[in-house]
């Protein structure tokens, strides 16, 4: 099983993106599930959500503890969440990022997804979107096909800025 | 064909092919996905359906009675203080012979205000003659709300089904669902008791001393009824759409020492600390109970008992504990865990199987007792 944990603030799009990231692994012929923690959290707030994939069916409902892999959608949540927290050893961090991370011991790598959604003006209400970008950078890392990230990015959404931005990721992503 | 869903638009959908007259309904967390859904299908047309936005949750089961009177069709869904507001009313709809199908997403009760998932919500409708079924998976969710139309509805059953799904461990999931064409998987509803204003009949009229036993004794008896009906619903189920259900799903029960017995998603999760457990060694087996009402006869014969209760009854016990041990006549290890979304895990079960104290009941993560 490999099991993702998802870090963002409210409104930027992170269930979405969990929903997108198990979507594609459905449609690689995987098992996946997408579930957010709900608390009482807020827009702006740090959130969590999380993305089992599995090629068996996932019989767990619990929250995930060690996470093979943690996405950073907003480095500011580091500001005061340890998004490192339970990451296994070999783990592996994905970061929005213009810059090289600068985690010690762990295999990480970057992506600047808010300079590609601003480049393809993929806005909405002020927010760039993240949530499709992210596909493709985690397509390039091997969590997904690109074929069945695209596949999922089109039954989601129309606007084909989108799959244009995960295309973007795809090739930007760098350790 | 396989899309993906939560669990809230997964009775959406099923709902949608089930084609209800009226849907009633009042939103509450976490359940409001669903009416939204449906409002949504009635919307763009997908759906011809009457949908009665109510003020309360009263006013929505009123509102399915006196819909499903005339014979038709009727559905809603709630959650917690919902389900508490209709309390009223669930027991007329079943005192009515109303065969509504509801949803019931299971969450805590406040004070301390929680949203997250419990059953006591939905055990504190267990006399009301409402069918109850909980599911523990978003296929599950589907399957059982197609199912529930066609067992409450059927002729020997004529009441209400309630399907619970956990609040936000299910409701908000998003997992692989296979939809299918239903085809005619539920006939037309033909209520005997529909109005017809071509035959004028009383309703709702006083019953003496010398009646009122022998509707409840038909209420009673169309309960028991209702056990063949839901064994041949579900068997047709299998053989249309290749997808098994029972009274409990059982998981590596044959040569299981001992046994563990919850509701919902609690049993899924039981699944991998049965795994783990037998890897140690210690050969245990999981049985997670479908149906609550009416309550399924269980094999338990000569093994230990753990049962894990997402709910409680104060000076009582833990719900599902005490009625597995009034049926059964079985010493058992009553766990309470998983309260108002109390996180569970699957090492968290294997520790209760592993600890367990025959004839003693255990607060989870309480100080002191832990």
């Amino acid at each position: 099983m490999f099991e993702i944990r998802i870090h963002s603030r409210g409104g930027q799009g992170g269930v979405t993106a969990a929903r997108l990231i198990a979507l594609a692994a459905i449609r690689d012929g995987k098992y996946a599930t997408a579930f957010p923690f709900y608390g009482a959290e807020r827009r702006g707030a740090p959130v969590v959500s999380f993305v089992r994939i599995n090629e068996k069916p996932i019989k767990v409902y619990s929250q995930i503890r060690r996470p093979d892999m943690v996405v950073v959608l907003d480095a500011s949540v580091m500001e005061t969440v340890d998004v490192l927290h339970g990451l296994r050893p070999g783990g592996t961090v994905l970061l929005n990022s213009a810059h090289k991370s600068q985690f010690k011991d762990v295999k990480s790598y970057h992506v600047d997804l808010t300079g590609i959604a601003l480049r393809e003006n993929l806005v909405v209400a002020g927010s760039p979107i993240l949530n499709t970008p992210v596909l493709g950078a985690l397509a390039k890392l091997g969590i997904i096909t690109a074929e069945s990230a695209k596949k999922a990015i089109g039954e989601m959404f129309t606007d084909e800025r989108n799959a244009r931005a995960a295309d973007a990721a795809f090739r930007e992503v760098a350790a | 064909m396989l899309t993906v869903s939560t669990g809230n638009k997964a009775v959406a959908m099923a709902v949608k092919q089930a084609k209800p007259a009226v849907v009633a309904a009042y939103p509450i967390t976490p359940q409001t996905e669903i009416v939204e859904q449906i409002a949504e299908y009635v919307t763009a047309k997908e759906l011809a359906t009457r949908y009665i936005a109510v003020e309360s949750e009263h006013s929505a089961m009123a509102a399915c009675i006196g819909a499903g009177v005339t014979g038709v069709r009727t559905f809603t869904a709630t959650s917690s203080h919902g389900l508490l507001y209709m309390h009223e009313m669930t027991n007329w709809a079943a005192g009515a012979r109303i065969p509504v199908v509801m949803a019931n997403v299971n969450r805590a009760l406040g004070p301390g205000w929680n949203i997250w998932a419990e059953h006591t919500d939905a055990m504190q409708e267990r006399d009301t003659g409402w069918l109850q079924v909980y599911v523990a998976s978003v296929q599950e969710a589907y399957d059982a709300t197609l199912m529930a139309f066609r067992i409450a509805e059927h002729n020997d059953v004529l009441l209400p089904v309630m399907i619970n799904l956990d609040g936000f461990l299910l409701s908000h999931i998003m997992q692989p669902l296979v939809a299918d064409k239903i085809g005619d998987f539920i006939p037309p509803l033909h209520l005997p008791h529909a109005i017809d204003v071509t035959k004028p009949r009383g309703y709702g009229g006083l019953t003496g001393p010398d009646e009122h036993f022998k509707f409840r004794w038909d209420i009673e008896r169309s309960m028991r009824d209702s056990r063949k009906v839901i064994e041949e619903t579900q068997a047709e189920f299998n053989r249309r759409f290749g997808r098994e259900y029972g009274w409990t799903e059982d998981y590596r029960c044959e040569d299981a020492d001992v046994v563990v017995l919850s509701l919902g998603t609690l049993g899924k999760e039981a699944e991998m600390a049965v795994d783990s457990l037998r890897k140690e060694g210690i050969r245990a087996g999981s049985m997670r109970v479908r149906w609550f009402r009416p309550f399924p006869k269980l094999d338990l014969n000569g093994r230990d008992v753990v049962v894990i209760d997402r709910d409680y009854s104060f000076g009582f016990g833990g719900v599902l504990a005490r009625s597995i041990e009034a049926k059964n006549r079985v010493d058992l290890f009553s766990v309470i865990a998983g309260l108002g979304g109390q996180e569970v895990t699957y090492d968290d079960i294997a520790g209760f199987i592993r600890n367990r104290r025959m004839g003693e009941e255990f607060w989870f993560g309480v100080s002191g007792d832990v």
